[in-house]
């Protein structure tokens, strides 16, 4: 399938899959056994320059698009989707810096993402998960700055970044218009984090919760203005979630080449599987899935990169398609591998696992129908 | 620091197997790879720039292709890269490649250190790099396994032997070959895949680096190929036959028979 | 001058391209084209032509024919005033070169209080050419260099051979730049050319793929280093009478920029690999560096030395000093176990000539097969340990 990249896309695609293949593939699975955080990989990441994709050349980035950073996620999901999201959940750390930051603080903190620094979002709290509304954390206006107080649960890459942009109450009385972004760096007095969460996939990819007490931080790491929060939220996720899309396609991917291998090598009934009808349809739904997916994010991603004003639906279709895809696509590839496909020691069950949480997170898949049904009724469901 | 890095391509035959029929070599379409133990070189010479600064040059001797492991030389940290080819060095035994490059290295002539890979996939001899050294009449250390430090004009490296390491140190400029146990090379960057493809890489030719025609090339080789020939491995093994039990039992039988045990 | 193609005579029959070890023949509209830069004349397509449509001229340079050189040297590396194995193998067969040529052996040793020396002439030499000196000890690579070129030029042997040991290979080559002759590394074959009185070199290449053989018709000493355990040590039936010469060593005379500062031993083996008579090694089909123990246990079964193919190595299961193979040690043990080696022609090429080969694979394609003198095709999990438990109870 022609998919017109560019040669630098391709160039991307390759480097992507070289370290995916050269330096992930050996060590997933003990990364996933010992739930073990991928510094290693992280730091082999940044000196291939692939945290300076996302970055505006201006700040020692590249300055690349949307569809590069799915190449890069997709190419390392394929391998290991807890790789492919710590490094896309920096982007999704950087991102509300990237569009609403000050000149300051895009010079104080985007060459340092650019270099590598691990970086994190949080809003995501006990009483706040799809009803973002629900946030507690507050941020007390003082003469020395903000007072951050609450607890940030469920935070990808909580305890490995250096850098988290935080969404928190500046007005508990505005409701929506109350919340605001902020920039808090690790080791600031008054920030710790909770115990590491036990998940049953993206186990490598480390998930906690982020605890403010008294945490107070400068006033000028509020980003933009007080009450911008929501607006950042929904802009941030909107940029990121394609970036999940392109993970939950590369954990299909991955997940369809190994059972293909499987039943390549598989003899029974005197045959390789792969020559069974039975299992040549599943193959081939397969197939047919991950392709489509494809096709969806990148053309989404293409949309993003041409600087349309809004595409929060697109965005959204994109995400939920291709999580259906992995979720699905993993089953059946441990389906069709049967005993083999259950053992730990073959890669399969791993990707199954994996596929789950990219129905649930950013955005679940239900909310995201929500937020689609919304833009339909608004454009009457017609297109151009 | 000026550090030079030696590199060659070869035929990536690790991958090709012996056709039992006709006792040749199964070509389909041999690959053309960086000698491995050449990238550790090269890991190394970006690590010592980056540590204390200056300037990393790749070169080679070797036919026009070659100019693609050069551009991915560059991108995995080199500064700038120089091919050497020219009819002229057809034929070129250990003796004349290290007199030709040592004629390119006097030509690039600002160099502290030269780093080399212990030897090559198909020549195997590791002999370059002692026979450049002694051409241009600087220190040798083969089997480098670790820098320790480079200053004052001296280096410290730690050395294998069969059974352990030495501490060494010379003086610079230099010449050392490194083993695969000194690091892991790097993968590119993006930035130097974008460097690497907009680089402007010279061939240099004998007469570019003056080489004296008696010691580059045939003229300049001592050794000639009189012969090659694919080793005959037309062997039966005697397999033993049945379940592991019945098996072992036969084993120890006839070690026991020869005397071997 | 060169290759020579004779495309009226090529008849497209294909012979010649996979012949070519560099890959430089590809079949283009029925006649063979070949990328003449690259090709260092060796003559394998040539050779593998029905149809003599290629040609090689080359003008070898005309042997030397003067007397000026003379006798066959060795090069005896020693180590902590220990005599190296290997030169005592290469005086056994510098021996039978002598002999062919009818010239005087001689041993080279530079060391301090080396001992062993009378067993020099048990093998063969007839003059020994000593440097006792304290100092050498603690010299480095550039004495040896510096003195052995010393005595080339004052003696002019018409051969030299060395051991191709760390050492050997670092400071031969550097004795051969200096003297700018011919030197060919790593020979397994060493033979005369009584016709013209030249050695003929055969050596492994390309991993041992590809066999060459090598002359050095006009350059003196031909130089040659060779892999222990390649030839074996014979002590002379009868008795031989060998004059040890002690050569002068002039300290001040070496100019080093070079010095040793201090050894780091690494004793995990108490046995050294080269030396052990009995090898079992194991390789990638093991699985798990825990399952190494199976491999020791039957080594010390046969007090054997543990062996390891490179993949276990490069994963860390086992220290590079067990590693036996092309960029590892060459053995040439009385027996040689190979458990879960699929053999790789690296492998092969650092224990084939082991006097007893045996293979225990699963796989009964494995190219282990090949050299294996007796071949177990089965699961090593089963095999390794009964073996073991039949040799403990006898």
């Amino acid at each position: 399938m022609e998919y017109f990249l560019t040669e630098q896309q391709k160039t991307l695609k390759s480097l992507a899959h070289r370290i995916a293949e050269e330096r992930v593939l050996p060590v997933r699975a003990e990364l996933d056994e010992k739930e073990q955080f991928p510094t290693a990989i992280m730091k082999d990441l940044a000196d291939s320059d692939l945290f300076r994709i996302f970055i505006p050349e201006k700040y020692d980035g590249l300055g690349g698009g949307c569809l590069d950073l799915c190449l890069v996620v997709e190419e390392l999901s394929r391998v290991c989707s807890a790789v492919a999201v710590s490094y896309a959940a920096t982007a999704l750390g950087a991102y509300a810096i990237i569009l609403y930051g000050s000149e300051e603080q895009k010079q104080k903190y985007l060459p340092a993402i650019a270099s590598g620094k691990i970086a994190a979002f949080g809003l995501t709290e006990s009483t706040a998960g799809s009803d973002a509304s629900g946030i507690k954390t507050t941020a007390e206006k003082t003469a020395d700055g903000y007072i951050l107080n609450g607890t940030k649960q469920f935070i990808t890459n909580g305890g490995e970044a250096e850098i988290y942009t935080i969404i928190a109450l500046t007005d508990k009385t505005k409701g929506p218009r109350g919340a605001s972004a902020f920039i808090v760096e690790k080791d600031t007095p008054g920030f710790t984090f909770g115990k590491k969460e036990k998940k049953i996939g993206i186990r490598a990819s480390a998930t906690r919760e982020l605890i403010f007490r008294n945490c107070l931080i400068p006033s000028t790491n509020l980003i933009n203005k007080e009450g911008m929060g929501f607006i950042v939220t929904m802009k941030v996720l909107d940029n990121s979630r394609p970036g999940i899309s392109a993970q939950a396609l590369g954990i299909a991917q991955g997940a369809m080449e190994t059972a293909v291998d499987y039943t390549r090598q598989r003899i029974q009934f005197g045959q390789p599987l792969i020559s069974l009808p039975v299992v040549q349809y599943k193959l081939a739904d397969m197939a047919i899935q991950v392709e489509a997916a494809r096709a969806l994010v990148y053309a989404v991603a293409r949309t993003i990169d041409s600087h349309v004003k809004s595409f929060t639906e697109e965005s959204a279709m994109a995400k939920v398609f291709a999580s259906d895809v992995a979720m699905r696509v993993t089953t059946d590839a441990v389906q069709i591998c049967g005993g083999a496909g259950y053992m730990r020691d073959y890669p399969l069950e791993k990707m199954m696992r994996d596929a789950k949480i990219t129905q649930i997170y950013e955005g679940s898949n239900e909310v995201l129908h929500n937020a689609i049904a919304i833009e339909l009724r608004k454009r009457k469901g017609k297109r151009e | 620091m000026n550090i030079v890095v030696c590199l060659k391509q070869v035929p990536g035959t690790t991958e090709v197997k012996i056709d039992p029929k006709t006792n040749t070599l199964i070509r389909q379409g041999i690959k053309a790879i960086v000698n491995p133990f050449d990238s550790y070189a090269l890991e190394e010479g970006v690590r010592l720039r980056e540590r204390y600064g200056g300037k990393v040059t790749a070169i080679s001797m070797g036919p026009p292709q070659a100019v693609g492991m050069l551009r991915d030389a560059i991108s995995a940290g080199a500064d700038e890269a120089m091919l050497l080819s020219d009819a002229a060095f057809a034929g070129s035994d250990t003796l004349a490649t290290s007199a030709t490059l040592g004629k390119a290295i006097e030509k690039i002539h600002n160099y502290d250190l030269i780093i080399c890979g212990r030897q090559t996939l198909d020549g195997d001899t590791g002999q370059v790099g002692p026979e450049m050294a002694e051409n241009l009449g600087i220190p040798f250390i083969a089997y480098v396994s670790k820098v320790e430090e480079i200053a004052n004009g001296k280096i410290r490296v730690q050395r294998m032997v069969e059974d352990g390491y030495e501490t060494i140190e010379a003086s610079l400029p230099a010449v050392i070959t490194v083993v695969k146990e000194i690091n892991i090379p790097r993968l590119p960057s993006l930035r130097g895949l974008s460097k690497a493809k907009s680089a402007q890489i010279p061939t240099w030719t004998a007469q570019d680096i003056g080489a004296n025609k008696e010691s580059i090339g045939q003229a300049g080789s001592a050794t000639w190929v009189v012969k090659v020939f694919y080793p005959q491995r037309i062997h039966h093994a005697e397999m033993l036959k049945g379940d592991p039990e019945a098996q072992v039992n036969a084993l120890v039988g006839k070690l026991r028979e020869g005397k071997l045990i | 001058m060169g290759l020579i193609f004779d495309k009226e005579k090529c008849t497209g029959c294909g012979s010649c391209e996979p012949a070519c070890p560099f890959g430089l023949i590809d079949i283009v509209e029925e006649k063979a084209s070949i990328k003449v830069e690259g090709c260092n004349l060796c003559g394998a397509c040539r050779d593998a032509c029905a149809f003599e449509a290629i040609r090689i001229e080359k003008e070898i340079a005309a042997a030397l024919s003067d007397d000026e050189y003379h006798g066959v040297w060795v090069f005896v590396e020693q180590r902590n005033s220990e005599i190296k194995g290997v030169g005592y193998e290469l005086l056994s067969k510098g021996r039978e070169v002598a002999d062919t040529l009818n010239t005087e052996l001689c041993a080279v040793c530079f060391g301090y209080n080396v001992k062993g020396i009378e067993q020099l002439t048990a093998c063969g030499a007839d003059k020994i050419y000593l440097i006792d000196d304290p100092d050498f000890t603690t010299l480095s690579e550039d004495a040896y260099v510096a003195e052995l070129v010393r005595l080339i030029k004052l003696h002019k042997p018409e051969i030299i051979l060395a051991g191709a040991t760390p050492f050997g290979r670092s400071f031969f080559p550097r004795v051969a730049a200096i003297l700018k002759t011919g030197l060919t590394a790593d020979c397994t074959g060493l033979d005369i050319d009584t016709e013209k009185k030249l050695l003929r070199q055969t050596r492994p290449t390309f991993g041992g793929n590809v066999m060459a053989t090598i002359i050095c018709p006009s350059k003196r000493p031909q130089m040659s280093t060779v892999r222990p355990r390649v030839f074996k040590k014979k002590l002379l039936q009868t008795p031989h009478a060998g004059k040890i010469i002690k050569v002068d060593f002039n300290k001040s005379a070496i100019s080093s920029k070079t010095k040793i500062l201090h050894f780091v031993a690494d004793l995990t083996e108490k046995l050294a690999l080269e030396d052990a008579d009995i090898i079992v090694s194991g390789g990638r089909g093991l699985g798990k560096p825990e399952n190494f123990k199976l491999i020791r246990d039957l080594a010390a079964a046969l007090g054997a030395g543990v062996g390891s193919s490179r993949p276990p190595v490069d994963e860390g299961w086992i220290p590079y000093s067990h590693q036996v193979g092309q960029t590892g040690k060459t053995v040439c043990p009385k027996l040689y176990i190979a458990v879960g080696i699929s053999g790789a022609v690296q492998h092969m090429a650092g224990m084939q000539t082991s006097d007893c080969i045996i293979a225990i694979n699963d796989d009964p394609d494995a190219p282990i097969f090949q050299i294996a003198t007796i071949g177990i095709v089965g699961d090593l999990f089963k095999v390794v340990p009964l073996l073991t438990e039949k040799l403990k109870s006898g």
